[in-house]
């Protein structure tokens, strides 16, 4: 009370307060010289994400097929294709499989041209690739989780469900999953940290960042393959 | 005097009148000051309109247009701050490319007065943001990150106090916790600091010793978890006291009209975010009058 009365000598007090919502829409005409400021960083930018990198004969998206989507077969397939040399540059050894989510697949790959832009479309957000050292327990609690049916794209592991979407198998680069074993897969950094509930690899026995984004990657194996025509394949299905 | 300076803040602090309530005629009109504050949250680098082909937000925003709707406001009221709630950064190549240039550039243009740091703002990790510092005009606001042992140290202030046709206005900024949402090899060694210990002496500072007659926190906390474990504006309300206004970020939501909340000592505080992209403009407009004048002072909330 005391310390109150002391200091407080304020001269002016809100005696009303209104407020507005102020919508930026197509009402509102553009400050020209904002417009031109922006031109030759949008000249630029645009130039850039026009850039062809490679040519898809057919249209792509994760709506194409149930469990496993070309789509998602092409990025998980390029994760182990070009972070493989990079962790076995730093480790000595490859790591064995991928796992990404379907989630990720932020957009459809369209049938023509792949751009630049196509690419941040498809991830336009900051995920890096890093390799988690997984028990073999561990690796059980991935199967279990992807048996739940969604198409989260996977690379060098098989899932079969049976009829009752029941796991039947679940192996890596052909094998059964040892207990006393561990793998190492790579994922991106936002599936490591609890993403989509993969809480599996929350606590993995090892882990290294490759410093290299999705996005990035996925730009440098366009650039690579030059034709992008992946296919669905039975790397997770379910019997009929 | 003082003494009768006292009673009267505290009947401020319990009476709310609504929509369509009493004015106060028998003002002294003569001292009145008219206080505008626009504000922007996550405009996540949508430095150009939305695309014609986005679902939700086909032609919306814009920075060229937003500058229209502020040149016209400053023109209607030159007493007008303009503040950002932070997630500047990340959302369009344009960030990609220029890593922030253009998007500080911007904002120095439309005369933005400061900032506080999203978490977004980390994406480029401390050296990323640190390099665009140059290119801001405007004040970056944190008062709950210490960037003691980083390259950021000495280019952030808690707060700055604004002086507009006499009214002081205190200005401060909270961030939301990093671990968790950013890499620490992008935040390195910036500590977060408790956002209620830290507001708590902040408003006494800018209320006390500065002697600010508004007191405007800029949050990038986010607006409402419902888990009340989680800091948000709405816990930072209710477990402070000081604060005239709340301009929140993170959370991306959409309000309407600002959410009035009481906080620790019963007086009403408003908490305001504008959703993200820059596809809409906030806007508070303060009407003061001298302390003298307030026989019995009440705010009128006309929102």
């Amino acid at each position: 009370m005391l310390l109150i009365i002391g200091c407080k000598q304020q001269q002016y007090k809100p005696e009303r307060i209104q407020a507005e919502l102020v919508p930026v829409d197509i009402n509102i005409k553009s400050d020209t010289t904002i417009t031109s400021f922006i031109a030759p960083y949008k000249l630029s930018v645009d130039k850039a994400m026009d850039s062809v990198l490679a040519y898809a004969p057919n249209s792509l998206t994760k709506k194409d097929s149930k469990f496993n989507t070309a789509i998602g077969n092409m990025m998980a397939d390029a994760v182990f294709e070009l972070a493989n040399p990079i962790f076995k540059k730093r480790t000595g050894y490859p790591f064995n499989a991928v796992l990404l989510n379907y989630g990720g697949i932020r957009s459809p790959l369209n049938q023509g041209d792949i751009t630049t832009r196509a690419a941040f479309q498809l991830m336009p957000f900051e995920n890096e690739v890093v390799v988690v050292e997984l028990s073999g327990y561990q690796m059980k609690e991935m199967f279990t989780y992807l048996s739940h049916g969604t198409a989260h794209p996977i690379s060098n592991m098989q899932i079969i469900l049976n009829k009752d979407g029941s796991l039947q198998k679940g192996t890596i680069q052909g094998h059964d999953i040892i207990d006393n074993e561990t793998y190492f897969v790579a994922t991106s950094d936002y599936l490591q940290k609890g993403g989509d509930n993969m809480t599996f690899l929350e606590k993995p026995i090892s882990i290294l960042p490759l410093d290299y984004k999705i996005r990035n990657l996925l730009i440098d194996y366009f650039k690579k393959k030059d034709t992008i025509a992946p296919v669905r394949d039975n790397r997770f299905i379910k019997e009929n | 005097m003082k003494r009768r300076n006292f009673i009267k803040q505290t009947a401020a602090a319990g009476s709310l009148i609504g929509l369509g309530g009493l004015s106060m005629s028998n003002l002294s009109t003569s001292e009145k000051k008219h206080i505008t504050i626009l504000h922007t949250n996550d405009v996540h680098s949508h430095i150009e309109p939305f695309p014609l082909n986005d679902p939700k937000y086909a032609n919306q925003g814009g920075v060229a247009r937003r500058l229209t709707v502020i040149n016209k406001i400053r023109t209607e009221n030159p007493n007008t701050l303009l503040l950002d709630a932070g997630d500047i950064f990340q959302g369009t190549p344009y960030f990609n490319f220029y890593g922030g240039e253009l998007e500080f550039k911007l904002m120095s243009m439309l005369g933005y007065d400061a900032a506080t740091l999203g978490n977004h703002d980390f994406d480029n990790g401390v050296d990323g943001l640190y390099a665009q510092i140059p290119h801001a005009k405007f004040e970056l606001l944190s008062a709950n990150y210490d960037f003691t042992n980083t390259i950021m140290d000495g280019h952030t202030k808690p707060y700055r106090v604004f002086i507009k046709d006499g009214i002081k206005i205190g200005v401060f900024g909270i961030g939301i916790e990093l671990d968790g949402l950013v890499n620490k090899r992008m935040y390195k060694e910036t500590k977060y600091l408790n956002p209620i210990e830290i507001t708590q002496d902040i408003t006494q500072k800018l209320r006390q010793e500065e002697q600010c007659d508004l007191v405007i926190c800029l949050s990038h906390l986010g607006f409402d978890y419902g888990d009340k474990t989680i800091i948000s504006d709405q816990i930072l309300a209710q477990k402070t006291e000081g604060i005239d206004l709340i301009i929140g970020g993170h959370t991306h939501t959409f309000l309407d009209k600002p959410v009035i909340a009481q906080n620790k000592a019963g007086q009403f505080v408003l908490i305001n975010q504008v959703g993200w992209g820059g596809i809409n403009l906030g806007r508070v407009d303060f009407y003061l009058d001298s302390s003298k004048n307030l026989e019995h002072s009440s705010t009128v909330f006309a929102i």
